[in-house]
């Protein structure tokens, strides 16, 4: 027996082809969603593992560094730091914002990270070019998805930066760049009041009796000092040694220290279940609208497709097809059509979105699987509107009247 | 195979029921024999095409008796149960436009009926080819039924029709879109064939060119069935 179902693909093949690539570039775009998605998990599994922390010590009761805003006071480190079961800490501040880069600007996470040794936690882990921050001011480690080249100047706030180094995949959970300066700087970043913020707060101490004392020279001075610095941060980041269990000295720092602490594993939940749960239920909606418009898509064809067969399934039946053929038929066709637009859509993900698209798509073979899966199941329950009409289809047509 | 033809006895067929009944079929009885060809005559609405369908196993008569090949198929209900191998295996169909499968070429247009039927693919296109070599279309025999004329389509129906030794062939209006050359050659084709491969051959037409050729014909008139002998003429 020859497949009736492939003979009449070879005969129309134009047809396929064509409505296969439509097809495929929604698959593409199909798979081009999930791949965001597990884009954005592996972003924050990536942005975890690289700060080197085993520990986050954030504001009380917050979600912070990343899902909620915590600020806590920048000498905390050092009553951690004295903690059995503590190997390093190290200061850590993140802030979005945009930096500019000549006439445009770069939405970029800036974090602000202690002088160190590279290993320090919260530092970038390697470098693709350049090296690490080696001055205490105004320099900086940018990403290359931000497109910064080394030794060029870029503003963050107030202050310029060189690049002088560059480091790859890390980016914040919203897929933004991520930028390294010295703390002191990000601090300054993040707090600073403008000018004449700075200016009236000055004259307002100035009038203040209590601060202006004639008797007490210099207390002035050192409340203005104390006005204008900026001693917080975001985050402690802690490295736990070796032999110890991260969960319960993370047990005792929140005994003792009045904070909230999270490990890794908890910090990989807010990320993933919290901070892009959103956009991961944005996406999921989009899976469902793609497959059904494809799904749309193949019941129309391949519904059109058998209406144009009409007389060729009357004569078929007449001369003893069975319904089972014939339904195979249909329904090879629409499977034809969807593996054609599944490998249209699987090139387009893999050749076109995922290098061009502003965020990284992780691309996973086992969600190619059950894309393709999916398809055929798709192709196979679009198929039944126009296997109907074929089995509906009378034989005595073919004699006609 | 020297089989006993087809023999219709007392056939009726009512369309629909109540005051809106049809006997499109009140009394057909006949009997065409191995070999032969008749011509079916009647004017427009006297049933032929009801009575080619209940031929073909395509609609249910409503009472009477076919016996196809000494088997009784019909008796006041069918007596055989697979219809569809029924119309495979014992029934060949002509129509008036050759209804080829658009997206199988010449020779699988044939060679389908055969693999319907369980025959491997080289022997079921071997049979087309030899019945393309009797009906003289060989040379088309790789084409796509779109790029034939219509007598070379014709031709490919007619092989179509013959290729699984139906003991009983239905012809419907085979010849109307013909020159009357082409419609003669199809006659004496179908003629021909019949003889060779013993089958009883049922020509449905109005066409004036092909009626004297005919040694017996059945009228049909309001669903009743005349025998009369045709002019039987030599061409
Ligand atoms: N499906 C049907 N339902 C009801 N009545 C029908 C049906 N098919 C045919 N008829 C009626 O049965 C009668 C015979 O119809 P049939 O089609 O057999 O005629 P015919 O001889 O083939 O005519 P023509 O030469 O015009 O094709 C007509 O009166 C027709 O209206
Ligand atoms: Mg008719």
């Amino acid at each position: 027996m020859i497949s009736l179902a492939g003979r009449d693909i070879m005969h129309s093949w134009g047809k396929f082809v064509f409505t296969g690539a439509g097809l495929g570039l929604l698959i593409g775009v199909t798979l081009s969603m999930a791949g965001i998605y597990r884009g954005m998990v592996d972003d924050a599994k990536v942005l975890l593992g690289n700060s080197g922390a085993d520990l986050w010590v954030v504001q009380k009761d917050t979600l912070g560094p990343y899902a909620e805003p915590s600020s806590i006071y920048d000498d905390t480190w050092r009553g951690i730091r004295g903690m059995p079961g503590v190997a390093r800490t190290a200061n850590v501040t993140y802030l979005t914002m945009q930096v500019r880069q000549g006439e445009r600007d770069v939405r970029a996470m800036i974090s602000g990270v202690t002088a160190g040794e590279p290993g320090t936690p919260g530092w970038p882990s390697y470098l693709v070019a350049g090296r690490q921050i080696t001055r205490g001011h105004y320099e900086a480690v940018a990403d290359v998805a931000a497109g910064f080249k080394l030794g060029e100047r870029i503003g963050i706030r107030r202050n310029s930066y060189t690049v002088v180094g560059l480091t790859r995949r890390m980016v914040s959970s919203s897929g933004d760049p991520m930028v390294f300066i010295p703390l002191k700087d990000a601090q300054e970043a993040q707090f600073l009041k403008d000018n004449d913020a700075i200016l009236q707060q000055r004259r307002r101490a100035a009038v203040n009796p209590a601060f202006n004392r004639p008797g007490v020279p210099g207390l002035l001075d050192a409340v203005i000092a104390s006005q204008s610095t900026n001693p917080y941060v975001n985050a402690v980041l802690v490295q736990v040694a070796s032999g110890h269990d991260a969960e319960e000295v993370a047990a005792s720092i929140r005994r003792w220290k009045r904070l909230t602490v999270y490990t890794s594993g908890q910090m990989e939940e807010i990320l993933v279940g919290k901070l892009i749960a959103t956009s991961a239920k944005q996406i999921g909606m989009f899976l469902v609208i793609l497959s059904i418009v494809s799904a749309a898509i193949v019941a129309f064809i391949i519904y059109t497709l058998t209406l144009g067969k009409i007389r060729e399934i009357a004569v078929l039946k007449l001369i003893g097809t069975r319904n089972r053929t014939i339904a195979g038929l249909i329904m090879q066709q629409a499977v034809a059509l969807g593996m054609i637009g599944f490998v249209v859509g699987k090139i387009t993900a893999t050749l076109v979105m995922a290098p061009i698209f502003p965020k990284y798509v992780l691309l996973e073979p086992l969600d190619s699987v059950k894309g393709f899966v999916a398809v055929v199941v798709i192709c196979v329950i679009s198929s039944i509107i126009a296997i109907r009409a074929a089995l509906k289809v009378d034989p005595a047509e073919a004699i006609g009247g | 195979m020297t089989g006993a033809g087809i023999r219709i006895e007392g056939l009726r067929k009512r369309y629909g029921s109540g005051d809106t009944a049809v006997d499109a079929l009140k009394q057909v009885d006949m009997q065409v024999f191995p070999g032969e060809v008749v011509g079916l005559i009647g004017p427009s609405g006297s049933g032929k095409s009801t009575l080619l369908k209940c031929l073909g196993a395509v609609i249910e008569p409503t009472a009477g008796r076919m016996i196809l090949d000494d088997e009784v198929i019909y008796d006041d209900g069918w007596k055989v149960k697979d219809l569809r191998a029924l119309r495979r295996d014992s029934i060949g169909f002509i129509f008036q436009a050759p209804y080829l499968i658009s997206f199988l070429d010449v020779t699988d247009n044939i060679a389908l009926l055969p693999m319907l039927a369980g025959k491997p693919n080289a022997e079921a296109r071997g049979q087309a080819l030899d019945l393309l070599k009797a009906l003289d279309v060989e040379h088309r025999a790789k084409a796509m039924p779109p790029q034939l004329s219509g007598g070379e389509q014709q031709r490919v129906a007619i092989a179509r029709g013959l290729v699984n030794r139906p003991p009983v062939i239905l012809a419907d209006e085979p010849t109307a879109p013909l020159d009357s050359e082409r419609a003669l050659a199809v006659i004496r084709i179908l003629n021909e064939m019949a003889r060779r491969y013993e089958t009883a051959i049922i020509v449905v037409t109005h066409d004036e060119k092909i009626i004297p050729t005919f040694k017996r014909i059945y009228h049909i008139r309001d669903g009743v069935t005349y025998e009369e002998a045709g002019q039987g003429l030599e061409f």
